[in-house]
């Protein structure tokens, strides 16, 4: 897997558990949804856990701890499931602060969307990191640098330009 | 590249009467060609596989046909300038072939476009504040309106203000790009719905609460295709300045629960059958007080400014009858049916909207060749404030034409072959490209609307059957309308042969309704005798100003099908 | 797979400019005279296995294969209305498309 923040590829300070792995001592690690109450409830310095979740699950399933999760993942099975920009949106606005990562097959071409919802990684298969190499990421960081909608993340949404220009 | 010997960026004097972009409109468009530029690059060296491609392309309009790439360029709410008319023509004729394709959504296409040329030519487009953002894929479509809008007598607001407000608000959506389906909104001010907004995934219907203050009803899960549903009310007033904060919460529950594991059943309507709408509004009820709403504070603001720049254009004052007119209409009989079928009520006293059909006797419905794009573009200059509109029935209106130039703009349409006067009639027929030109159609449209156009060639008789809504789609996705039209046709694949299904008593208007079948599907050859023997049934027993659809309503769908098989023994093949 | 049943032939869409292309004896053809044509099982795999690897060099697209019958000049002419609609051009406009370049123009 390769993983890219602002628009380069960066070296994975998580790691993925395997669900039949021993939970270690210490470390940044990645339980799947289905671990994550019995992971939270052992011993760990805060913020070391991280969950991967379905992009159909509840919010409401995650909001009592939220606070304690130092990385959420949302999977996108194909680059063409838009839902994970939905859940990313309502993990931001349910108060989450930490890292939000996008794993799947996203293209460089989603980055903005990914940006745009709340989303600071993206994680994609080494494959899909061949074609798509860190220059592409690094440009497609910049391919949307104004949009129109408000309450994205974005460069700046136009309306808030509008507004600052006309006065 | 763009087109550096065209005259056409010295040639406005006509007034503002739509939007017009700001540096902030043109900057973000043009990024988005750079965008696509980039996307065609990465697509021919393999960074991209035509898998992943793909979205993006149609994000842009482009598809892949059967005989060649088609361009989709977006008109939105049908209103184009004549600056912008005439840049389609020189696309076509420098990119394409001399001709283009307007469509039910408003839309022209192109039909041989390469690949390779798509970004210049969106360039071109940009030039002119025109652009293919969202013509196709699983996003927010096009918006349409009313193609009489800001003009008809009928009319509460102009809707397209909020129609561009909507454009830009869905414009490359970091959350609504990848959606179930796609999803198109349609939206009227008007008391007559020509926008058909029950057949859409969200209709708009500017209303006026009991305070007097304007906003929206608003439908959901409308649509034709494969299965076709009337669209149902989920909130009977949203106030203006919560519009976008309202729509936000459709589409997130939408883009939530939309099924994704079959693309028959992923559009919103089928949510919404499935669940029921009072599931569903309660869902979006509740997104919408969960929401965030300090990001919608702007929005009155910029509603205003968008609604400035369609100011109406400065009419004259005029009386309200021009003896010129008058005059014109009694010298010469031609002239006088264009304007009893071709030119409606305008809101304006002395001032006529006037319907340019595309739809010429044994003609392809909606194609317009480069030539008469630019004859149209002209006229408006000169005789309709240089401002155009594209009707969802593929017809060319000119929204504001003084009616003492009545006479002399018909003749310059009837020089240019544009001047048949079947708006509304039975020829005047609405028909998707079919299998002519689309990949996903089963059977041809077009040769069938010229059989019916030839056979219903005497203008008269015409005249007599009065409005009659024929549609016809090549395909289950309905893009000729099949299912709302007064007499429907759907083109079909039966053993190898195309085959023909025909509905009656489709209605796109306020009063909408899906057509039921008549019967058996019959080959390309029987289908004008069909719709012949039904209009002249309809004809032996209609009732005074009687239309085709009040009829069917009064006698019933069987008596209908006993037309045909009463037909059928007297020995007529069908 | 389905029994091979008539003699099949390739086609596609080039990716640069999307024309309907045949794959040949010595690359892909625009006209569907020079297809080559393949009359069994073992020969329509061959040109499925080329279409694939010209589709994954980013030649052509929406590559298939179609049923065809043999023509007296020993050309393929497809069984299927869309393919026959698909090799020469619109049926409503004859001066457009592959038989305005001289291919047959009958439906």
């Amino acid at each position: 897997m390769a993983l890219i923040s602002n628009g380069e590829f960066v070296t994975d300070e998580w790691r993925r558990l395997a669900d039949e792995e021993a939970l270690p001592e210490k470390g940044k690690i990645i339980v799947s949804q289905d671990r994550l109450d019995n992971a939270l409830k052992a011993p760990r310095a805060n913020g070391d856990i991280g969950v991967i979740i379905d992009n159909t699950l509840e919010i409401d399933k995650l909001t009592p701890v939220l606070a304690k999760l130092g990385l959420i993942a949302i999977t996108f099975p194909t680059f063409a499931d838009g839902r994970g920009f939905s859940l990313a949106r309502l993990i931001r606005r349910a108060g989450y602060r930490g890292e939000l990562r996008a794993s799947g097959r996203l293209l460089a071409d989603q980055y903005a969307h990914a940006l745009g919802c709340g989303f600071d990684t993206v994680e994609i298969p080494d494959d899909l990191a061949q074609r798509q190499n860190e220059t592409q990421w690094r440009s497609a960081s910049k391919t949307h640098q104004r949009t129109y909608q408000c309450g994205y993340i974005s460069s700046g949404s136009i309306l808030d330009a509008r507004r600052k220009a006309t006065q | 590249m763009s087109i550096n010997n065209s005259n056409t960026l010295s040639r406005i004097n006509s007034p503002k009467t739509t939007y017009q972009y700001d540096q902030f409109d043109k900057n973000f468009i043009r990024e988005r060609v750079a965008e696509f530029r980039e996307q065609v690059r990465r697509r021919l060296d393999g960074s991209l596989t035509e898998e992943e491609f793909r979205p993006f392309r149609l994000m842009n309009g482009l598809y892949l046909q059967l005989h060649a790439y088609m361009l989709r360029v977006a008109i939105p709410y049908g209103t184009l300038t004549s600056q912008q008319m005439r840049r389609l023509a020189e696309i076509a004729d420098r990119w394409d072939k001399g001709y283009g394709h307007f469509t039910t959504r408003q839309n022209l296409q192109y039909n041989w476009p390469k690949l390779i040329d798509t970004p210049d030519i969106l360039e071109a487009l940009a030039e002119v504040d025109m652009h293919a953002i969202q013509t196709s894929g699983n996003c927010i479509r096009n918006v349409t309106a009313d193609h009489f809008a800001g003009v008809a007598a009928d009319e509460i607001e102009d809707p397209r203000p909020t129609a561009e407000f909507l454009r830009q608000w869905s414009s490359a959506h970091p959350e609504f790009s990848f959606l179930p389906r796609k999803f198109k909104i349609a939206i009227t001010g008007a008391t007559h719905d020509r926008a058909a907004t029950l057949a859409h995934d969200i209709g708009l219907r500017l209303v006026q609460n009991a305070s007097g203050d304007i906003g929206y009803c608003v439908i959901i899960g409308g649509g034709l295709g494969r299965s076709p549903f009337i669209g149902k009310i989920i909130r009977e007033y949203v106030p203006r300045a919560a519009l976008l904060a309202y729509l936000e919460a459709i589409m997130r529950v939408y883009n939530r629960y939309g099924r994704r594991d079959n693309k028959y059943k992923a559009r919103i309507k089928i949510l919404v059958h499935e669940k029921g709408i009072e599931t569903i509004r309660a869902a979006v009820e509740k997104e919408f007080a969960a929401m965030d709403h300090t990001a919608f504070q702007q929005d009155t603001q910029e509603f205003e400014r968008v609604a400035a720049s369609f100011a109406p254009p400065p009419y004259e004052t005029l009386p309200s009858e021009s003896s010129k007119l008058t005059k014109a209409r009694l010298e010469t009989p031609a002239f006088d049916h264009f304007v009893s079928v071709n030119v409606s009520k305008h809101k304006i006293a002395g001032y006529a909207i006037v319907t340019v059909s595309l739809k010429p006797i044994n003609g392809i419905p909606g194609d317009a060749t480069s030539h008469q794009m630019c004859v149209l573009a002209d006229a408006c200059d000169r005789f309709g404030f240089g401002e155009l509109r594209v009707s969802h029935e593929q017809n060319i209106i000119l929204p504001h034409v003084k009616k003492d130039d009545l006479y002399t703009l018909w003749q310059t349409l009837d020089a240019a072959d544009l001047a048949t006067a079947n708006a509304g009639l039975v020829s005047d027929i609405i028909s998707c490209p079919g299998l002519d030109y689309c990949s996903l159609a089963t059977a041809r449209s077009i040769p069938i609307a010229q059989a019916i156009s030839l056979r219903f060639s005497d203008m008269a008789r015409q005249r007599r059957i009065g409005k009659l809504g024929i549609k016809i789609s090549g395909c289950i996705n309905a893009c000729g309308h099949h299912h709302i039209g007064a007499i429907g046709v759907l083109g079909l694949e039966k053993k190898g042969q195309e085959s023909y299904q025909i509905t009656l008593g489709g209605d796109p208007g306020f009063s909408a309704s899906i057509g039921e079948i008549l019967g058996p599907g019959v080959s390309a050859d029987q289908v004008p005798e069909v719709i012949e023997h039904l209009v002249d049934f309809y004809l032996a027993e209609r009732q005074e100003n009687e239309a085709f659809i009040d009829t069917w309503r009064r006698l019933g769908h069987a008596r209908f099908k006993d037309v045909l098989r009463r037909e059928g023994e007297d020995g007529a093949d069908i | 797979m389905t029994k091979f049943k008539h003699p099949q032939i390739l086609l596609a869409s080039n990716l640069k400019d999307g024309e309907v292309v045949f794959l040949g004896h010595n690359g892909w053809e625009r006209d569907f005279r020079h297809a080559r044509i393949a009359k069994s099982q073992e020969e329509a795999q061959i040109l499925e296995t080329i279409g694939k690897t010209d589709y994954s060099a980013n030649i052509i697209v929406d590559v298939y294969l179609t049923d065809v019958e043999i023509t007296d000049d020993g050309a393929p002419r497809p069984l299927h209305y869309r393919e026959k609609m698909r090799i020469k051009g619109p049926s409503v406009r004859h001066d457009l498309g592959k038989q305005a370049r001289g291919a047959p123009d009958e439906h």
